[in-house]
């Protein structure tokens, strides 16, 4: 399931950006097809979704997209290998159940793997838990502990050691913070400590 | 398949039904039907409707196949029964198979009883109505009769292929036999392979037919009288299986049909009753027994994977149609499981699918109704099918 608020998507355009045109897309957690969209009209692209909530896949296939109804977890194991030159996990690896079965999926049907997801090593969310004592509230991590549906919440480190321990290297990675983009393939102790978001391009070893 | 067509057909009515103009046309092929069961099956004579007209390309012809106990009249006012046509809602000029633009077809499939050849026909060797003679066909069958006359028609590649129920096996077929020539499928609240829990409500029907005496072996033509009691028991039980228990609520819930007492006795107590002894009744005065024999047959031989090594997923290998698999959350009769193993089917070959699943309490007849979200995600799929097509 998509993050909540969804007008905060600037990692769309920027996942947008890293694919190539006229390629084949498969959206995991597609929401109402935001990405696709964009993907279809700026990138020519063939793009496919797929969504957990029914309400926004009628959405998509009302606009055009061709997405189905599906869980990251449970549905990407029906794809063939290398069925799709990317398959995009945007925000949405924090709220599966199994992250890293999720990934391996990811890499087995794409040849390159997208993924964005709220870092929890910023510094803002560091502060709310480490000195304050409380579960953190972000701009990109609204909601109460209690009401969330992310259970795998993660730091760019985190995620970089479980992509080495998967054999997913990492071609672009890009993170977010205020308005900025900062390239870091190799993110460091300021990177996890300063970006918002990270996005990264992943592919096989 | 190059059928040099025979066009012993004629348009027998031209109509402006609603401002949308449809011909009903008869085709008859001058080549022998190759069946499943290897019979030959010659002559067969095909009834079916188009609305809208064909481009010069003959790029947007888009195929409408009919449910069990429906029939050609798709779009028009039925010229037996008075009611508009099952899919009214669904096309027409601006409708979401938009008859301004693609150009309908919607036969009668062979074994029924609205024109198509099938159990009522004269059997030309004995020059006596086929009956129990009719050999069993299945849906291929009627699929491999459609394209003689898409063929005849001079169509190469259908725009699209839509239908519900028996309709969406015929799409599933004609999706998997001949990918090259089907743009776009719309199979809704259906399944790639008749369950057990069909297969049974169907041989409720078919035994309740052939236990009414008065079908005397399917001969009953020649003795002047129908199987009405059975045929209206096995549409009882069948309407059964196309509504919700939701929907019985809202409907009938216990509800008497006169006044507030039982009459303690078997009569029609309760409104339920009513309703389905009413529907049993008219529905014997427009369909054939023997066509429900046939059709509900083929229906539960119906299963895609079986020629294809028991995988569905290669029943579409290589596929580049566009898909759109439609179920209703109250359809017990073919619900969301029996679409969504089509929808995985089609992911494991990386077709191009899109899946919806409406919410609706209306059970399997849902399909037929008025269901805005429907409409509207079926306007969305093909209206950009057609961009791609080049329709738009």
């Amino acid at each position: 399931m998509a993050l909540k608020p969804l007008d905060n998507r600037r990692d769309l355009s920027i996942i947008a950006d890293l694919v190539e045109p006229s390629s084949r897309v498969l959206d995991v957690g597609c929401g109402e097809g935001e990405l696709l969209e964009i993907l279809a009209t700026k990138r020519n692209v063939d793009g496919r979704g797929v969504e957990l909530s029914q309400e926004g896949v009628n959405a998509c296939v009302t606009r055009g997209l061709s997405v189905i109804q599906g869980d990251a977890d449970q549905d990407l194991g029906d794809y063939p290998k290398d069925a799709f030159d990317y398959v995009i996990l945007s925000k949405t690896i924090q709220a599966t159940r199994n992250p890293g079965a999720v990934l391996r999926q990811m890499r087995r049907i794409g040849r390159h793997v997208i993924v964005s997801f709220p870092n929890f090593g910023h510094w803002k969310i560091r502060v709310q838990l480490g000195l304050l004592g409380r579960m953190p509230e972000t701009a990109t991590l609204s909601d109460k502990w209690y009401e969330t549906p992310n259970i795998h919440l993660c730091t760019v480190k985190d995620f970089v050691a479980l992509c080495d321990e998967l054999d997913l290297e990492v071609v672009q990675g890009l993170m977010l913070s205020g308005g900025t983009v900062r390239q870091a393939s190799n993110p460091g102790f300021f990177d996890n400590l300063l970006a918002e978001e990270a996005v990264f391009l992943l592919k096989r070893r | 398949m190059g059928t040099s067509a025979d066009i012993s057909g004629n348009q027998s009515r031209n109509q402006e039904e609603q401002g949308l103009a449809f011909e009903m046309v008869t085709f008859q092929s001058d080549q022998p039907l190759r069946l499943d069961s290897g019979e030959d099956l010659y002559p067969v004579v095909q009834a079916y409707n188009t609305y809208g007209s064909l481009n010069a390309a003959k790029s947007n012809a888009v195929l409408v196949c009919h449910a069990l106990t429906l029939d050609q009249h798709a779009a028009n006012v039925h010229p037996a029964t008075g009611k508009e046509g099952w899919w009214q809602g669904m096309i027409g000029p601006g409708r979401p198979i938009d008859t301004d633009r693609f150009f309908v077809i919607c036969p009668n499939v062979v074994g029924g009883c609205q024109g198509t050849t099938g159990p009522e026909s004269l059997n030309p060797e004995t020059g006596k109505p086929y009956g129990l003679n009719f050999p069993v066909i299945t849906i291929a069958d009627m699929v491999r009769a459609q394209v003689q006359l898409i063929d005849h028609l001079g169509i190469e590649k259908l725009f699209c292929v839509a239908g519900g129920s028996m309709g969406g096996m015929q799409t599933l077929e004609w999706a998997s036999t001949y990918p090259d020539r089907v743009f776009s499928a719309i199979p809704i609240a259906t399944a790639a392979r008749h369950s057990a829990q069909n297969i049974a409500f169907h041989e409720v029907g078919r035994q309740a037919v052939q236990a009414d005496p008065e079908w005397h072996d399917g001969a009953y033509y020649e003795h002047g009288t129908r199987p009405r009691k059975g045929l209206a028991v096995a549409r009882m039980a069948a309407h059964i299986t196309y509504m919700s228990e939701g929907s019985l609520f809202q409907k009938f819930d216990r509800n008497l049909q006169d006044g507030d007492e039982f009459t303690y006795g078997f009569g029609p107590d309760f409104q339920i009753e009513s309703y389905l002894r009413h529907q049993g009744s008219t529905f014997v005065d427009r369909f054939d027994a023997n066509s429900y024999l046939y059709i509900t047959r083929a229906m539960d031989y119906f299963d895609l994977a079986a020629g294809h090594g028991d995988s569905l997923a290669n029943a579409f290998k290589g596929t580049e149609t566009r898909f759109c698999v439609v179920s209703f959350t109250s359809d017990w009769h073919y619900p969301t499981t029996y679409n969504k193993q089509i929808v995985h089917a089609l992911n494991a070959v990386a077709a191009n699918v899109s899946f919806v699943e409406i919410e609706s309490d209306k059970g399997h007849d849902a399909f037929l109704l008025d269901e805005p979200e429907m409409f509207s995600t079926l306007r969305g799929f093909i209206d950009s099918a057609a961009e791609r097509r080049g329709l738009a």
